[in-house]
């Protein structure tokens, strides 16, 4: 059984120094700015300790002075590769709490964008994940259709990355002509690219070898730790909001959830996280075309939108599927226009303590790679 | 610079330049900056976005370093916050004369959204290490980065390298 990669090597028994060496902040491959402390014996990684802060851009006090729609471009700014997902679980605890129903349109809006700024946030996990390993061809094919999602998303919006295009009870501004052919076009394309790169990095055999039975989360660490999103699904644990929790209309949606089923090695290794945020990048093309064939055309997304946010004392807690986890907001509302307090539970924060856990006993290189295939956003990290 | 076309000159048998060899060095460093890269926040990921299929930063003779020591300039991109300011600074001070400084974003020009309540930002990444070129948005389109790479080969390739002290002594 498993951890084939793992040396079996006695540390107790060799006679040799450790060594420390820092990793970070400034590192291409640390996705941002996290430092690691590790303790390396030879070339084997036997202690890794994380410290966070580098990022840290005071999110909580800002959410006590600002407005509620004031919060929001800060929430962008929290996992700023995905802002159409951070948005989404803040407007809808404030719904919640004000008890407003978003007319139909709008939460069709809302699913298309989202899935297609998943499906962003994966081209780049999976393309930075081969970048980690090597490979640099993937990353230029998907940072190529990448850009053509950021055409759709700054044409409804405005912004390439960092939207605030969500609001209280409803949306920014309607869809705009050719909306719908232009998304169906995406699909298309993400998935011919996907096709291309089934083939050039996830089951060729250097990446496999590189990158399967490395980094085994067991799905009973995985729970424990808390982990979500693709993270906890490559360890085999079928769990999404989507589906286990349907906000929204997900429940009118017919999609799958990938789960890592251990397919070139060990159940939970970092191919198998990879590999569900592939297969999920389909399933959100699927959502796409289901939602854009049942959209309904007519409607103001902004007829609801209330002019002044005020809602009633109380506290509210939502949490949505991101594409890196779940991402919870807990808003105490105190009656005026301003949060008493928001918290947000963020799901990259989560899933990057499981690092100390599943890296012990690799190899430096692989330390890497398991950091890569976690996948961590250090602006919701460290908030 | 237009070296080149400077090849069509009516002297005799053509292909003589005459020009200074502080223009030509210059010509020859603007063209390849090899560049430090300071990933902090939201403006690398567009940062990435330039350097990959669509807009290509390459083209500009740059290349991405790991370590200053090989770098002709820093691309500071994100919020500095306290805890990254200092190394910035060390970062910096390690790198191999003539360095140069881009600033991306509105954070690290000034503090941008966490101007006035972020306790832990610094306003402005110019009040550790000196800015050559600010590159404005939050976060700057590629297009805006291409801008601030002109911008700063432009300054380059009009730099003085001899008699350095005597021209500045004259500025001022």
């Amino acid at each position: 059984m498993s951890d084939k990669k793992r040396l079996d090597l006695e540390y107790s028994q060799i006679e040799s120094d450790k060594m420390r060496i820092n990793v970070g902040p400034q590192h291409p491959s640390t996705h941002g700015v996290l430092r690691l402390e590790v303790e390396v014996d030879g070339e084997i990684v036997t202690e890794v300790i994380p410290h966070l802060g580098y990022l840290h851009r005071s999110f909580e006090k800002h959410c006590e002075k600002m407005t509620y729609p004031q919060v929001m471009p800060y929430i962008d700014r929290l996992d700023y590769i995905s802002a159409m997902n951070n948005e989404w679980p803040y407007v809808m605890a404030l719904e919640k709490l004000m008890d407003i129903k978003v007319p139909e349109k709008v939460d069709y809006i809302r699913v298309i964008l989202a899935e297609l700024n998943r499906i962003a946030n994966h081209q780049i996990a999976v393309a930075t994940f081969g970048l980690d390993a090597g490979a640099f061809t993937p990353f230029l094919f998907f940072f190529r259709d990448r850009e053509y999602i950021l055409w759709i998303l700054e044409k409804m919006s405005g912004a390439r990355l960092l939207y605030n295009y969500f609001r209280v009870g409803g949306l920014a501004a309607d869809v705009y002509p050719g909306f719908k052919e232009d998304c169906l076009n995406i699909v298309k394309q993400v998935r011919k690219t996907n096709a291309e790169v089934m083939d050039l990095l996830i089951y060729n055999s250097i990446f496999i070898k590189r990158s399967a039975n490395v980094g085994i989360l067991r799905p009973d660490v995985a729970i424990n730790f808390a982990c979500s999103g693709p993270v906890l699904r490559g360890s085999g644990v079928k769990y999404d909001l989507r589906k286990d929790e349907p906000y929204s209309i997900y429940d009118r949606f017919d999609f799958d959830i990938p789960v890592g089923k251990g397919e070139v090695g060990v159940v939970g290794d970092c191919w198998d996280r990879n590999m569900v945020r592939v297969q999920e990048m389909e399933q959100s093309c699927r959502i796409i075309e289901q939602a854009i064939a049942q959209m309904p055309m007519e409607g103001d997304v902004s007829a609801l939108v209330p002019k002044r946010i005020k809602p009633p004392k109380g506290e509210v807690y939502m949490r949505a599927e991101n594409p890196k986890g779940d991402l919870g907001f807990y808003i105490v509302s105190n009656g005026t226009d301003k949060p008493e307090r928001l918290k947000a539970r963020g799901a990259s924060f989560v899933n990057l303590s499981v690092i100390p856990e599943i890296s012990k006993g690799y190899m430096f290189a692989d330390l890497i790679l398991i950091l890569g295939s976690i996948d961590i956003v250090l602006g919701e990290v460290d908030r | 610079m237009g070296l080149l076309n400077k090849l069509d000159d009516p002297y005799e048998g053509g292909g003589i330049v005459l020009g200074k060899v502080e223009d030509l060095l210059n010509w020859g460093r603007s063209k390849s900056d090899w560049y430090l890269h300071f990933g902090l926040a939201c403006c690398a990921i567009e940062f990435m976005a330039m350097n990959a299929s669509h807009f290509d930063f390459m083209r500009f003779g740059t290349i991405p370093r790991t370590s200053p020591r090989q770098a002709d300039f820093i691309m500071v991109t994100g919020t500095v916050t306290f805890k990254m300011a200092d190394r910035i600074k060390v970062l910096y001070e390690q790198m191999a004369e003539p360095k140069y400084v881009i600033s991306v974003g509105s954070c690290s020009n000034c503090g941008g959204p966490y101007w006035e309540h972020g306790y832990h930002v610094l306003k402005g990444v110019d009040r550790i290490i000196p800015v050559d070129v600010y590159i404005p948005g939050c976060p700057p389109r590629p297009e805006a980065f291409e801008e601030g790479m002109m911008l700063l080969q432009s300054k380059i390739s009009k730099q003085a390298i001899f008699n350095k002290r005597k021209k500045l002594e004259a500025e001022l």
